[in-house]
């Protein structure tokens, strides 16, 4: 082996002298003996010699005067290359700019490319690259505009956008595709960085859409998949074009050149596909549009090519997504069996993410594949074991949470990468605080995450810990249970070794220990002192652990005997440098010597009684006005300061000399400049009372939404609906269980056990397999259960889910030796053929199963034959979704399918909603009191058979109404008629009809009215309200029907009636703020006068005043806080600064400034 | 609002066996010192994967799909959501068109023509999303740019190439 590669060493220098093969281009070069050079060396300390020689080389030819164009583009693409082996060559990023400018097409393109790959986003060179991109925009050779819009779809500063908008715009018309494609992705990548600025061509995107050439509509996709995801419901119009798109990619209608590997255009399916996925979610009708082209792609897709492996995953989880059809679902289930049976890894390892994604809507499917499961989870790929754990922790439910916790705290042990642990770390506390079976369980669990994740975790479980320790819940007894035991464990551990917990457990431990030792009988708080004390010695110990450690000292310092202790300490660490710890010292000694003292400052209260806190610092007042008085400055916030600051020494970034369309260049100055500073904040003395802006300062306990509540967490109410719109889905498995009655045990079925010791293994794997799946399929039902007791009612420890990944600070592992000893090329293989796979490639191994079917297919498995029978049409219920789509009429697009080349092209057609609603004559009954007061349109909500909901808002003074018209169409009446609401931003509250528990009548042909509050709890754009009317039927069976209505923020914005100074300290009062330039409808003869008003009626804020160029407007948030703008004229359009106390509503209420103003 | 920035792609390393770096793109901004952290924690890692494993690995909140070809190794850094097949794939079409554009392609076209793969690279994707999978047009594109260099004083014979 060795000499082989040593022949290869000796044979290297001479083969990289020559050409490494005829015709290709030549490594002659510069360039080229530089490379050899680094291949030659030894030692990563010559490399940096030599490197450091090249760079000084390279910069002093840069800078002379005498190089040409084409010898600076072959620095470039040497200084690119130092840059690549980690060597910084800043200084010759101007001049990549510059070779971007001056030089030929052919160097120009080598001087973006150094461009891209120097510089990112942010960096401040890239303005200078503006007036090169908008004289390349402009230039008649084609390759020129390529070359600029690629550069712009990669790096291009966001301030900028505004100047060369106009310009990509313009190219959407362009006549060659590649250039209308280039553009549509370089309007993609500006949707990215600032939405509000494309947001006046989205009709543009459409036409993109049904543009010509593929290539461009695949472009615009990208945009689309974006825009649906973020707002899905204005964009169900556009489910047929995008069906009729997919319909045809999978009927193989594209020009063969999009085929990869015989598979059309697979990453244009993929894209239709999540798309669809979203539009149909949560939306029968809309799903209903798509199950035939998916019943079509799962049917195409049977080629054995990862490519169509690829298609079908996402075709499974798009089913999964979607409103369920029984067959489709059937089908999907069969190809997750496919991905998790087969042999080929990858395949496996998709296989089990795909059940993970399924997994909580149809866990049977989770039991079907037990066995492979279980063996997944000692496979010798640790990413597949990681995979297995994650779908176990989907699976996870009072019964099995103790066996899942155990294979969760196994591969944590053996972890060795930090964000790994982190984030097992949280899922293991989550488990527990949510299924714990008993309470010792919980806190020996805990203390293994504790010990195991240590200092690195997350910093809101320790918290959450003490929190639940100290709130309780349900019984007073089962509280006390707890604390003793947490007090129990950790005066044993204390007495083991304390000097090996980490810092956080310690703080855990000692604040633990200071609230609750006292629940332990007979155990002295002189005996817990002596156990703290020597935590104080400990090295590693933080001076953040010694405080928490003396504050728990402190709260049990009663009686002779823990004066002693104090005095002792005292004594020891009276000489601390650390001035914190002095201090916390000296109070303990003081307060332990005074008892009376102590409980005054430390009472011992049980219950929880909220501490009141001054947020807004006002005993501070006194000492600020004496302060002015005196001739300090007033404070000013820092954003003001770095605006002032910004506005010293701005520059000026309009580009001169071009011939640029007029409106386009004020945009591009106007850019965010700030309005100048209020006139009237100059006036004001300072106002140092302000609260930081979204400080997460400790002090802050007012407005903090209180997660904890009696029953748990509270934030499960608004999770609700959505729980029950998922158990209501009709699976057929479910249905299946049901008619059989039995409750379902996790059965273990194993193909014909081989004999001898193996079926020990066999064996053992069942038992793992009945303890980890059990509980899953028979939710109802109570299961067998291993740990004798099974409390599927017990709810004790609630916890919301926790976003993954939010934590920082986790670090990868840095083994580095491979990648820092520089080892020259290996020729042999630097010469093999990159497509010739090899024999490592465990991708592309051969293995026999391939061809054949798979298992799943040919072998019936009794999972597999379980399922077939089931198919009795599950019942529906008759819901017809919520349909209140936005009303503005939105051209549809037909499909066109006699050309081939063309995929769709956009004719307007009007087209019939299918929802439209009757003429509903629902005004009438309006209760009198709100008829003359400002609404919406009455909107159907949804009907049934024979009731039918329509809603309206109406505005009123002091609050927000919804009024539910529910009028019953047929003979009989509707009985124990009942209307839940939820809403995550809303509250909603019944305001009259009498009281909300009696269950009413809804007569036959008639209609009763309810009237609900409505109250934003958080504002948004849009605001979501679901709910569910349930009634019986007159053969008494229950009927219930979903509905949703959604809101948008100026339903809840009412004008805010103030005089100019008071709007000036309320101005100085709130600390969001956010800077825009809106468009001023300019054609009218006052801009200003006319664009204010138009807010003012379409958004009801009012005006303040106006005086010459600016303008104040202030509105507010229905029972919430207010919300400033003030407005002046600049270059043409109006820049707007708002500002709250509240921080997404500027940003919220701008958007529909935008849109007020934008409608016509 | 939130808003949330999703990106197929963060980043595309190409490096040797030996770990040396031959070309990295990054699709998302990212520091110069993260920049090579993540370099030296990609080679460690991907080195370290023993034959018989999948071709997927997690990095932070990342998935890393690599995939070997001779004696490179091409490494890919998508979104904890995204397809891991698919983005095989995008490594594997990447190599095609390579190899279209230089013949047989080895490491060593990639080491002395380094600038030519990024060239390719641009036209395949922009921005961390697939901008062209057409195996023709990239490669019409490629050679209508290179065209400049022969033709200089005449766009002509590049324009009807791009076509």
């Amino acid at each position: 082996m060795s000499d082989v590669v040593e022949r290869t060493l000796t044979a290297l220098p001479s083969l990289l002298s020559s050409d490494p093969s005829p015709g290709r281009p030549s490594s002659t070069s510069k360039l080229g003996t530089l490379i050899r050079g680094i291949t030659e060396l030894t030692s990563k300390h010559d490399e940096e010699k030599l490197i450091q020689r090249e760079l000084v080389s390279i910069k002093e030819q840069v800078s002379s005067p005498n190089t040409t164009m084409r010898q600076m583009k072959e620095l470039m693409v040497r200084a690119v290359y130092c840059e690549m082996l980690g060597y910084e060559a800043s200084f010759s990023y101007i001049h990549a700019i510059k070779l971007a400018q001056q030089g030929t097409a052919l160097d120009k393109r080598v001087g973006y490319l150094a461009v891209s790959l120097f510089l990112n986003e942010s960096h401040e060179l890239l303005l200078l690259l503006v007036n090169t991109v908008l004289k390349d925009l402009q230039s008649t050779n084609l390759i020129e505009v390529c070359m600029a819009l690629t550069v712009v779809g990669q790096v291009f500063p966001k301030d900028m956008i505004p100047a060369i908008l106009p310009m990509v715009e313009e190219k959407l018309n362009h006549p060659k595709e590649i250039i209308r494609r280039k553009a549509v992705l370089a309007l993609y990548k500006f949707y990215l960085i600032a939405p509000n600025q494309v947001q006046h061509i989205h009709s543009k995107f459409r036409k993109a859409l049904c543009d010509k050439d593929p290539g461009v509509m695949s472009a615009s996709l990208h945009i689309y998949l974006e825009m649906v995801t973020e707002k899905p419901e204005s964009y169900k119009d556009l489910v047929v074009s995008f069906v009729t798109i997919l319909k045809q990619v999978v009927g193989g209608k594209l020009p063969i050149d999009f085929n990869y590997h015989s598979v059309p255009a697979p990453w244009l399916q993929i894209q239709l596909l999540r798309i669809l996925s979203l539009l149909g979610k949560n939306d029968r009708s809309t799903s209903e549009m798509m199950y035939e082209v998916l019943d079509e792609s799962l049917r195409r897709a049977e080629m054995n090519h990862n490519i169509t492996y690829a298609i079908l995953f996402e075709c499974v989880k798009t089913i999964y997504t979607i409103h369920p059809k029984a067959e489709l679902l059937e089908k999907a289930a069969k190809c997750i069996g496919n991905f998790v049976l087969s042999p080929k890894i990858n395949l496996k390892y998709l296989g089990l993410k795909a059940l993970t994604y399924v997994v909580q809507q149809d866990a049977n499917l989770a039991l079907q594949h037990q066995m492979t499961i279980i063996e997944c989870l000692d496979h010798a790929d640790l990413i597949i074991k990681r995979e297995t754990l994650e779908l176990l922790f989907r699976i996870t439910n009072g019964q099995n949470v103790k066996v899942i916790v155990e294979k969760l705290l196994e591969f944590l042990r053996h972890s060795k990468d930090d964000y790994v642990t982190i984030d097992l770390g949280g899922k293991v506390t989550e488990l527990a605080e949510k299924y714990a079976p008993d309470n010792s369980w919980f806190i020996r669990t805990m203390n293994t995450v504790f010990l195991l994740v240590g200092d690195q975790m997350q910093p809101d479980i320790p918290n959450s810990f003490l929190r639940l320790l100290s709130e309780g819940f349900e019984s007073a007894e089962e509280d006390q249970q707890l604390r003793l035991l947490a007090v129990d464990s950790y005066v044993s551990l204390l007495q083991e070794q304390p000097a090996r917990l980490p810092q956080r457990f310690l703080q855990v431990i000692s604040w633990v220990l200071g609230e609750y030792s006292s629940v332990k009988e007979g155990l002295e708080p002189a005996t817990v002192l002596r156990l703290l004390a020597p935590l104080l010695d400990l090295r590693h110990c933080s001076s953040e652990t010694k405080s928490w450690v003396l504050a728990a000292m402190t709260k049990l310092s009663a009686g002779p005997a823990c004066l002693s202790v104090a005095q002792e300490l005292a004594e020891r660490h009276g000489g601390s440098l650390d001035t914190t710890l002095r201090q916390r010292l000296h109070e303990l000694q003081h307060l332990a010597s005074d008892g009376e003292l102590l409980r005054r400052v430390l009472p011992c209260s049980d219950g929880l009684e909220p501490l009141e806190v001054d947020s807004t610092l006002s005993f501070l007042d006194g000492f600020v006005s004496e302060a002015l008085a005196a001739g300090a400055a007033p404070y000013k916030p820092p954003h003001q300061r770095q605006e002032e600051l910004a506005q010293e020494k701005a520059l000026s970034v309009e580009p001169y000399g071009l011939s640029l369309p007029l409106s386009l260049s004020s945009s591009s100055i106007a850019g965010r400049l700030s309005p100048t500073v209020l006139s009237m904040s100059s006036g004001l003395s300072g106002n140092s009372t302000e609260l930081s802006p979204k400080g997460g300062s400790a002090l802050r306990l007012e407005g903090v939404t209180r997660v904890w509540g009696k029953e748990g967490y509270l934030a499960k109410a608004a999770l609700k609906p959505e729980e029950a719109a998922k158990t209501e889905v009709p699976c057929p498995l479910s249905v299946l269980q049901e008619g059989g009655s039995a409750p379902r045990t996790p059965v273990v079925s194993l193909p014909a056990p081989a004999p001898g010791p193996s079926l020990q293994a066999e064996r053992e794997k069942q038992q793992l397999a009945s303890c980890l799946f059990m509980g899953l399929g028979s939710q109802g039902a109570a299961g067998p259960c291993l740990m004798g007791k099974a409390e599927p009612t017990r709810h004790g420890f609630r916890k919301k889910v926790k976003g993954q990944g939010s934590s920082s600070g986790a670090r990868g592992p840095s083994g580095d030796s491979a990648s820092s000893s520089p080892s020259p090329l290996s020729a042999q293989s630097a010469m093999d053929n990159l497509l010739c796979s090899s024999p490592l490639d465990s991708g592309s191994t051969p293995s026999p199963a391939d061809s054949a079917p798979s298992p799943a297919d040919s072998a019936p498995s009794p999972a597999d034959s379980a399922t077939s029978p089931a198919d009795p049409a599950p019942h529906l219920p008759h819901d017809l979704p919520a349909n209140n789509r936005p009303c503005d009429a939105q051209e549809d697009l037909t499909e066109d399918t006699d050309t081939s080349e063309t995929v769709v092209e956009g004719n307007s057609v009007a087209v019939v909603d299918p929802y439209d609603p009757e003429p509903l004559c629902l005004s009438p009954h309006l209760p009198e009191e709100l008829c003359g007061l400002p609404r919406s349109e009455i909107r159907p909500l949804c009907r049934d058979a024979s009731l039918v909901l329509s809603a309206c808002c109406v505005r009123t003074d002091h609050s927000s109404l919804l009024v539910v018209f529910v009028s019953n169409a047929s003979d009989s009446a509707a009985r124990r008629f009942a209307l839940q609401m939820t809403s995550g931003d809303l509250e909603v509250s019944r305001v009259r009809g009498g009281p909300e528990e009696e269950e009413e009548h809804v007569e036959g042909h008639s209609v009763a009215v309810y009237q609900y509050s409505l109250v934003p709890t958080r504002p948004s754009v849009h605001m979501e309200l679901a709910g569910r009317a349930s009634y019986q039927r007159p053969d008494g069976e229950p009927q219930s029907t979903p509905f949703s209505y959604g809101l948008s923020l100026p339903d809840f914005i009412r004008p805010l009636s103030v005089s100019t100074e008071e709007y000036g300290r309320l101005w100085l009062a709130s600390s969001n703020d956010i800077k825009q330039n809106l468009a001023l409808l300019s054609q009218e003869p006052d801009p200003l006068r006319a664009t204010l008003h138009r807010l003012r009626d379409r958004l009801q804020l009012n005006v303040v005043d106006i005086i010459a160029s600016e303008g104040i407007v202030a509105c507010q948030l229905l029972q919430g806080p207010p919300c400033l703008m003030h407005c002046r004229l600049n270059a043409g359009c109006l820049a707007v600064w708002l500002r709250s106390s509240l921080p997404e509503l500027p940003d919220c209420l701008l958007y529909h400034c935008q849109r007020a103003l934008a409608q016509h | 609002m939130v808003r949330y920035f999703k990106k197929i792609m963060h980043f595309l390393l190409l490096f040797s066996r030996q770990g040396r770096l031959r070309l990295q793109k990054w699709f998302t901004p990212t520091p110069e010192r993260e920049k090579k952290k993540i370099i030296r924690d990609m080679t460690a890692m991907v080195l370290a994967r023993k034959p018989k494993t999948c071709n997927f690995l997690h990095w932070m909140d990342l998935k890393v799909v690599y995939k070997r070809y001779a004696s490179l190794f091409f490494c890919l850094a998508i979104d904890d959501q995204e397809n891991e097949l698919l983005a095989l794939e995008i490594l594997h079409r990447y190599v095609e068109l390579l190899d279209k554009y230089f013949g047989n392609v080895c490491e060593l076209d990639i080491i002395f023509n380094f600038e030519k793969a990024y060239f390719i690279l641009d036209e395949f994707l922009i921005g961390g999303e697939v901008q062209e999978t057409s195996k023709q047009t990239v490669a019409r594109c490629i050679e209508a740019s290179d065209m400049l260099q022969e033709v200089k004083h005449t766009h002509t014979l590049a324009h009807m190439l791009i076509l």
